[in-house]
């Protein structure tokens, strides 16, 4: 990054009003975590092996752990593929699904719940028809997989387009023209580029869904051993008066939380791109 | 107004931008800085106009210091290079920009504005915005908005770089009558002689941060006091030589010497133009390819022990009777210079005559 | 990278061909008839995905809601106490929003255009709301605020109650909308660069007068765009507002937590009716960001 032009060097003023949001962002971000921190670990490790103690802890964290994962995954794939059909068949009502898109990033997480319940619930033909086949939805674990797809739909689809739109038709064209088939041509022009790129949204979807929580709330409820994801978890003992006990396992979350982002805007850096 | 800058030194890191550059600028005349792109020249001209500081060294603005002006109180015309016209601003309202920020009553900005449309030619275009013009247009434009809170010193950074070959060429010969009518002390940056030529009053060769020759056009041209000078300004043939008194040698290639350089091992610099060559068995060189663009012949040969050499004259010229490739000639040079070989080991030979 | 792509294409393309000219057909020709029939199960699995995760449950929530009667929900949303979390949400909101826009302008500008000890540590910490769970965020702030909290001692001699009550709520939705006004405007600001900047500094103007008439203007829309963002998610907080507010009726239930407690409480109507008042203003933002976004692009 350049230096900031000498004639544009901050007044006194300016660095007086710079300092003061510094500060403000200390104080609102990082004092605050760094008391979750504190009290988590108030027992060294010990604090964490006896979180992680409790079987219905473990659970949690277990349910939350592999369901944000298969979201994760179902994401790299799933979006990748929407951003390529939107970006490159031109179906009608394009520009309307577009503009849908973001409505997760939009709409609260709560609503969304509330969404996925009206559709998938045992009253409508949908939810009805999946009981019969034996998979319900609602308050079960295909619920929270749901509710995960539907609050992180944007990370992939919105990271994978504008690099679709930005690679030259005329390298596909070129591995085309020297024979290439479709899957190789997506191979060796395709995947190098929007690789990274969906790899590092599919990361955050992953750091995003391990923290989802109205959607869940729900969707899944909250039934111990079944249904209880990690933040389900901790608000559970934050109600029950418990919330030293509960910092343990957040801050087990927080370190993955933190490594995930950290990771995320690694590859972004690297690539160049912004997330969403 | 006249420009005075002593030891101005400028470093980003461990890298020199400007390194100890001193020169002065006549009230009123177009001067270019030219050099290779991340010679320093832009560093300088930033400089001058506030918008980076000096590390250490002095600018005067007619005996007055300038060194700790703050840009805004310089005033300083700045045309960019990729011309930074507010995206968001009409074209009237892009050049009035300058007096509105110093509170000058809006018809006086009016008639100032129509003033310099018609100037740069612009009437008309007054109310479309940045993005609805041309390159040219926008570069009148950028020009058109430094001039109208009437600068002292008028700076362009590659004021012709961003715009196609054919409009460089108008632009240039407009710059060049637009200065004259205003009158405004201009320093312009390029990296391309023709245009550091066919425009200025003086021209400064810049490299590595210092200045390598500071003169007129011709001065330059006709007597390049640098290696690099000589090989940076006109197209050029460079051998490795040997000096004794007035003479160079280079294979089987002789020159007389402009001026006398030091015996001894030196880099021996020849314009194509500062040759004349004719068909003669043995001669000293062999034919390799025979040019002709618009009226210009390009003589391209082999010189025996020395290395190609090329040519270029006039299209009508007696001496290319006969010239074909293959053939035998012989070669005079008439202007030649040397530079000792220590001193330009920096300059490769191997990138040498294009 | 691009450059980079397309070499490794163009040689690894050039091997392909060199080992297809062997065989009887190129590869292109052998899948030429499979072509239609994958796209149509690409376009249809995309379709069926997006059809169950996003517009099949957001057709649902509008049939629900004819199902349960506008009239019943309208009844339902005039009770006092939707009334009051609905204004909760929208003050709270309004508060975010506001503060959010003047810090997010200020911290952009002060990451990009400044220099200063600690720089990337801040860029980094104002991007830090977007990773954590909002459970954890009102589990930070209850033990730094709360009873027994770090600074408890502190906020007690001042007299100022924080936990479930309405300065806990500012500090949440302040905390989880941090990121999007600052990281928008950071974005455009290293997009347009400071050459307009330069050039009104030499034209004259003073840094108050180029703040507002140059780089205000030039980053109007994607300002816009992440102060409609910093809106919507000030508006859809639900986790760190119920830890932190405990949605007491009346005095610190937001419209998010009414759901919550409407739903517990079987009142059907109540959740439907403000699920669809949210509903239906994130569709207005959601207009407006597309706006925004069609504008914010540079050039």
């Amino acid at each position: 990054m350049k230096p900031a032009a000498y004639a544009l060097a901050p007044t006194a003023g300016e660095r007086l009003l710079r300092n003061a949001v510094v500060v403000y962002i200390w104080l609102l971000v990082a004092v605050p975590l760094v008391a979750l921190v504190r009290v988590g670990l108030a027992d060294g490790l010990q604090s964490l092996t006896h979180a992680l103690s409790s079987p219905v802890a473990r659970a949690a964290l277990w349910l939350t752990l592999w369901t944000s994962t298969l979201v994760a995954l179902l994401n790299a794939v799933l979006g990748t593929a929407s951003a390529w059909v939107l970006v490159r068949y031109k179906l009608p009502g394009r520009a309307l699904v577009s503009a849908l898109i973001d409505l997760p990033l939009a709409i609260p997480t709560l609503v969304a719940g509330m969404m996925i319940a009206v559709l998938y619930g045992p009253l409508t033909l949908v939810g009805h028809a999946l009981e019969l086949w034996g998979m319900p939805i609602m308050f079960a674990r295909p619920g929270i997989v749901l509710a995960l797809l539907f609050v992180t739909l944007p990370f992939v689809i919105r990271a994978v387009e504008p690099v679709l739109m930005e690679i030259d038709p005329a390298e596909e064209e070129a591995a085309r023209i020297l024979g290439a088939g479709p899957l190789r041509t997506f191979q060796t022009v395709f995947l190098p580029a929007i690789g990274p790129a969906a790899l590092s949204a599919a990361i955050r979807s992953l750091g995003r869904a391990l923290g989802e929580f109205g959607s869940i709330v729900i969707v899944a409820g909250n039934i111990p051993l079944r249904t209880l994801t990690a933040p389900v978890y901790i608000f559970g003992e934050i109600e029950s008066g418990t919330p030293r006990a509960a910092a343990a396992v957040c801050v087990l979350l927080l370190v993955l939380a933190l490594a995930l982002h950290g990771l995320a805007s690694f590859i972004e850096r690297r690539i160049g791109a912004r997330h969403a | 107004m006249r420009i005075r800058v002593e030891n101005l030194c400028k470093r980003f890191g461990s890298f020199a931008a400007v390194d100890d550059v001193s020169f002065e600028v006549e009230d009123g005349s177009l001067v270019a800085l030219l050099g290779p792109s991340g010679s320093g020249k832009s560093t300088l001209l930033r400089i001058l106009a506030g918008l980076e500081s000096a590390d250490s060294g002095k600018v005067w603005f007619d005996d007055e210091s300038a060194t700790d002006l703050h840009a805004r109180m310089r005033g300083v015309g700045f045309v960019f290079q990729h011309y930074a016209l507010f995206r968001h601003l009409t074209v009237a309202q892009n050049i009035g920009f300058g007096l509105d920020v110093r509170g000058v009553s809006k018809a006086a900005i009016r008639k100032k504005v129509n003033e310099l449309l018609s100037l740069t030619g612009l009437t008309g275009l007054d109310q479309r915005f940045p993005s609805q013009l041309s390159g040219g247009q926008r570069q009148r434009v950028a020009l058109a908005r430094a001039l109208a809170p009437e600068p002292k010193l008028l700076l362009l950074d590659e004021p012709f770089g961003a715009v196609d070959a054919k409009v460089r060429e108008e632009l240039r010969q407009w710059i060049r009558r637009l200065h004259d009518e205003v009158g405004v002390t201009s320093i312009f940056v390029t990296h391309d002689q023709e245009e550091a030529f066919a425009v200025s009053d003086r021209v400064i060769v810049v490299h590595r941060g210092r200045i390598e020759q500071n003169g007129t056009p011709m001065e330059i041209l006709d007597n390049p006091e640098s290696e690099f000078v000589a090989r940076f300004v006109g197209e050029v043939n460079v051998f490795p030589a040997t000096v004794r008194g007035q003479t160079a040698h280079s294979g089987a290639l002789e020159a007389r010497l402009r001026d006398s350089a030091p015996s001894g091992l030196a880099h021996l610099v020849i314009r194509s133009y500062d040759l004349k060559l004719w068909r003669e068995d043995p001669g000293v060189a062999t034919v390799q390819r025979v040019v002709t663009f618009g009226d210009r012949v390009r003589v391209q040969a082999l010189v025996d022990g020395a290395g190609p050499i090329i040519a270029q004259f006039p299209r009508r010229s007696s001496l290319l009777k006969n010239i074909e490739p293959g053939c035998r000639v012989q070669i005079e040079v008439t202007t030649a210079r040397a530079y000792p070989a220590e001193a330009s080991s920096l300059y490769p030979l191997a990138a040498t005559a294009t | 990278m691009l450059e980079r792509a397309s070499g490794a294409v163009a040689a690894r393309a050039a091997s392909s061909e060199r080992a297809s000219s062997a065989e009887a057909q190129p590869t292109h020709l052998r899948w030429a008839h499979l072509q239609p029939i994958g796209r149509a199960a690409l376009v249809g699995l995309v379709c069926l995905y997006l059809g169950a995760i996003l517009i099949g449950p957001l057709a649902a929530l509008g049939v629900e809601l004819a199902h349960v009667g506008i009239p019943a929900a309208l009844h339902a949303l005039a009770q006092p106490d939707a009334i009051s979390a609905l204004k909760m949400s929208i003050e709270l909101t309004a508060i975010s929003v506001v503060v959010n826009t003047v810090v997010g302008t200020l911290g952009a500008l002060a990451i990009v255009r400044q220099r200063f000890f600690g720089r990337a540590v801040v860029n980094a910490l104002a991007d830090l709301p977007l990773a954590i769970s909002p459970v954890m965020i009102g589990l930070a702030f209850v033990l730094l605020l709360g009873r027994d909290g770090w600074l408890s001692p502190l906020i007690d001699r001042i007299g100022l109650k924080v936990v479930f009550s309405f300065p806990g709520l500012v500090i949440a939705t302040l905390f989880v909308a941090l990121p999007y006004t600052l990281r928008e405007v950071v974005y455009v600001l290293e997009e347009i660069g400071t050459n307009e900047e330069e050039a009104a500094a030499t034209l004259g103007a003073s840094a108050w007068q180029i703040f507002w008439r140059v780089t205000l203007p030039n980053i109007r829309f994607g300002l816009g765009y992440g102060v409609l963002m910093a809106l919507a998610r000030s508006l859809g907080e639900f986790g760190a507002v119920l830890v932190l507010g405990g949605s007491i009726s009346g005095q610190t239930q937001t419209a998010t937590t009414f759901i919550h407690d409407a739903i517990e409480e079987r009142q059907t109507a109540g959740a439907y009716g403000m699920a669809v008042v949210l509903a239906l203003s994130s569709v207005l933002l959601l207009l407006g960001l597309e706006w925004a976004k069609r504008h914010k692009k540079v050039r």
